[in-house]
């Protein structure tokens, strides 16, 4: 039989035994070939999950679209506080881009600061979304007085769940930094992280679009 | 290479909850799906032994029944309509979702991905664990329904709004019952996304060298398809579960229309619509079917090929195949609503596409008749379901024809001919695949076969079993018996269906107690079954063969195998035997 040679990894007592890594889609040339697979497991894997969270936020989307064209159907006000949430949102992927810059020049020092303003962002994006539906509250809108409001309130809160979701991978990313881990060699965690908090960026702006705009 | 005490060797130092249970292992994770879901099915079947007692013989007494389940019959031991809906719900959610779904992808997936394609686990093991035990905690909250006193959801696996976005006021069971069933679904939904996630990851990232993929097994491209369908189709039923759970709980109307009385009652509800959980339901509903389908397709191609000694026929075209079938499965899902009151030229758009699909599920099957044409077959029971799988996805898929054919469905929707078709198509035909499927990979699993001559008994039981419980439900439809419906005999034209009622209760019971053989093979095959002396026993071809029996951790030892070819040269002119493994280079076949 043939084989790929590789040494077992030393482990320690009671570890699970650890294998070396396995070569990744090293049957993509089918045998004539030794390319990989173009991404990496993780990076493949974060694009699956943002399908499938685009697939989510398409089921909501379709719905809104259907009962859109109900007769009953009222538009809402949406407080102004929206828009400045959004450009929050907004300037949180340009803080996390530049951090993802610096993470490529070994400046340690920035991406600390870039990141730190990313999360301070995230954290006030999200504080932002629970005032506007304070406000509607106040407002007398509530969960269920409108589909449109309760659209509203159901969309933007599950859009914050998955923020909430970025900012613990933030979180997770920013340990790795200031443990010094993350640098020109290791570009993978802070590019994945990017990759999901720019996506849900771009989600929320689509969210938007239906919400408000329509 | 003797193999008795593998893992053992491979687990020196881990203790039985890390190695047995709690343990990230893909094979382990592979047999933990595949037990849990053998309970479930016990579950799932005695409650449709259950429907089956109650439609052959409507309001009969069963005292002793009654003493068990105390609150779901009356008086001296009458099946109450409400406990009959929710067996029905029950019954279908159980099998759909915690049996068919959960055995052939979560048990087969897990189990083959990385043996078959040369990996030594998942991408992601921690990950591949996590699903698992999210999918028990959904099996232990959808089973908890049962039990809620107010009663086990009863508005089918459908769950059709508005009825289940009302809540309790709407039936006994459409309470805590409904929302068990929600949160159940939703766990079901969250562990299938993390090992679909997994399973396209492992299967695209961690092919060993040589393994392209025109070099996989159709096992791996039809859980690779599955996967993708799933990570698809799952999110908008995730989607629409949230929604009604708002209505709910919530007080939303995104399912209640304006002007709904609930026990002389106006709802406040206004602008919602019932058929928008339909849409979104059965967009992820009809792929689904394939969900369930597909894996099946791929094991009973690989599994065949292997005990015809030939080639599957037409590789690139199965390949071609699967992908087209998942393809269209997104656009056909308006079959389900052809009486929703839709417009019929929507509706013969979904007919013009649901026909369409008929057309590679035919290539597959001619594909499959190609592969058993002029073989010298080896019938063991793996292939025997194997080929019993193929006269039961055209059973069930003919009928198909006909649902899917918008003039014809009108009149036969909701009747018990839809019953038949998609108990044979999405439930018996993926069920005889997974049956294969455990009678071949047994002795991989757990280095023992299992016994040969029960294996065909259980075979031929089952097999008569399945057409003389679901062949005369298509006659039963065409009369034009209801489904779902809790006592034929309260109308007169459906008395005249009695007899065929009893008779498909009676073959229902016989079928029911034929599995057990099956479970008694199982067990007592895993300790006390024929020790399997080589790796290869079945003499196939493909990269899980090449590893002993049972399989130790981490697969293939210190060395990775290299793919030299393709996964069925079976026969091959002047090869010293009749099958040559992956591994083997080429020429070197001749030696």
């Amino acid at each position: 039989m043939a084989t790929v040679t590789q040494p077992e990894t030393a482990r320690s007592a009671g570890a699970p035994p650890t294998w070396p890594t396995v070569p990744r889609g090293g049957g993509g040339g089918g045998g004539e070939s030794e390319s990989s697979f173009p991404v990496s497991s993780k990076e493949l894997a974060i694009w699956l999950l943002l399908t499938g969270i685009a697939m989510l936020f398409g089921g909501f989307a379709s719905a809104f679209i259907v009962l859109r064209g109900v007769p009953s159907w009222e538009s809402v006000h949406l407080p102004g506080l929206v828009w400045v949430n959004t450009a929050i949102l907004l300037l949180s992927s340009v803080t996390l881009e530049r951090a993802r810059r610096a993470n490529k020049k070994d400046h340690t020092g920035s991406i600390r600061r870039w990141l730190a303003f990313t999360a301070i962002l995230g954290v006030v994006f999200v504080g932002g979304q629970i005032d506007v539906w304070r406000k509607l509250s106040a407002e007398g809108m509530q969960l269920a007085s409108n589909l449109h409001g309760s659209f509203f309130y159901v969309l933007s809160g599950i859009h914050a769940v998955h923020i909430l979701g970025g900012l613990i991978a933030l979180f997770l990313v920013m340990r790795k930094a200031w443990s010094g881990k993350i640098n020109s060699r290791n570009l993978e965690p802070l590019r994945l992280c990017a990759t999901y908090w720019h996506f849900m960026g771009g989600v929320w702006l689509l969210l938007l679009v239906l919400l408000v705009i329509s | 290479m003797q193999v008795e005490h593998a893992v053992e060797h491979a687990h020196p130092q881990l203790g039985f909850w890390r190695k047995y249970v709690f343990s990230t292992d893909h094979k382990i994770i592979g047999l933990q799906y595949l037990i849990t879901a053998m309970a479930m099915a016990v579950i799932g079947g005695l409650l449709s032994m259950l429907m089956r007692l109650q439609l052959a013989w409507p309001s009969a007494a069963y005292p002793m029944l009654a003493k068990l389940m105390p609150d779901t019959f009356v008086g001296p031991g009458i099946m109450k309509a409400e406990f009959y809906v929710s067996l029905v719900t029950m019954h279908g959610t159980i099998m759909v979702f915690f049996l068919f779904t959960a055995v052939l992808t979560g048990a087969f997936g897990n189990f083959l991905i990385p043996l078959q394609i040369g990996a030594r686990d998942m991408a992601f093991p921690f990950l591949n664990a996590l699903s698992y035990w999210v999918f028990l905690l959904s099996c232990i909250v959808i089973v908890s329904a049962l039990f809620v006193t107010t009663g086990a959801p009863l508005g089918g696996w459908t769950a059709y709004a508005p009825l289940s976005a009302v809540g309790q006021p709407s039936g006994p069971g459409e309470g805590l019952g409904m929302t068990l069933w929600l949160v159940a679904l939703a766990l079901f939904t969250a562990s299938g996304l993390m090992g679909g996630l997994n399973y396209v990851t492992t299967i695209l990232t961690m092919r060993t060298k040589g393994l392209s993929m025109m070099r996989l097994p159709l096992t791996q491209w039809s859980l690779l398809i599955t996967a993708i369908l799933g990570l698809l189709a799952f999110p908008v039923l995730l989607a629409a579960a949230i929604l009604l759970s708002f209505d709910r709980m919530g007080g939303t109307s995104f399912f209640i229309p304006s002007g709904v009385y609930l026990e002389s009652h106006l709802l406040a509800n206004t602008g919602g619509h019932p058929l928008l959980w339909q849409h979104l339901f059965w967009f992820f509903g009809h792929p689904e079917v394939y969900i369930v389908i597909l894996p099946a397709m791929g094991m009973a191609s690989d599994i065949l090929s292997t005990f015809c000694r030939k080639p599957v026929f037409s590789y690139k075209m199965m390949v071609y195949s699967m992908v087209a079938i998942a393809g269209l499965s997104f656009i056909v899902w308006g079959h389900h609503m052809f009486v929703s009151g839709m417009s019929p030229f929507l509706g013969s758009v979904f007919t013009m596409t649901t026909l369409i699909i008929a057309v590679p599920s035919a290539v597959k099957t001619f594909n499959w008749l190609g592969t058993v044409w002029g073989a010298r077959i080896r019938f063991t029971a793996a292939a025997l379901f194997s080929i019993g799988f193929i006269s039961i996805f055209v059973s069930g898929g003919l009928s198909g024809i006909f649902l899917g054919t918008s003039a014809a469905d009108i009149y036969l929707q909701d009747t018990y001919f839809v019953v038949a078709h998609f108990h044979l198509v999405m439930a018996i035909a993926p069920l005889f695949a997974a049956f294969a499927g455990i009678y071949y990979w047994f002795p991989k699993m757990f280095g023992r076969f299992m016994n040969e001559t029960l294996g065909k008994i259980h075979f031929w039981l089952s097999f008569v079993g399945v057409y003389a419980v679901f062949f005369p439900m298509h006659i039963l439809g065409i009369t034009g018996h209801m489904r779902r419906i809790y006592d034929p005999l309260f109308y007169d034209f459906l008395k005249q269906d009695k007899g065929i009622n009893i008779f498909i209760s009676i073959s229902a019971f016989a079928l029911a107690a034929s599995q057990l053989i099956f479970l008694a093979n199982f067990f007592v095959s895993i300790f006390a079954g024929r020790r399997v002396k080589e790796n290869n026993p079945w003499h196939a071809t493909t990269l899980e063969w090449e590893t002993p029996c049972p399989t130790g951790h981490g697969n293939f030892g210190a060395e990775l195998p290299v793919v030299e070819r393709w996964a069925f040269d079976y026969s091959v002119p002047g090869a010293k035997n009749d099958f040559v493994p992956q591994t083997v280079p080429q020429g070197a076949e001749r030696l």
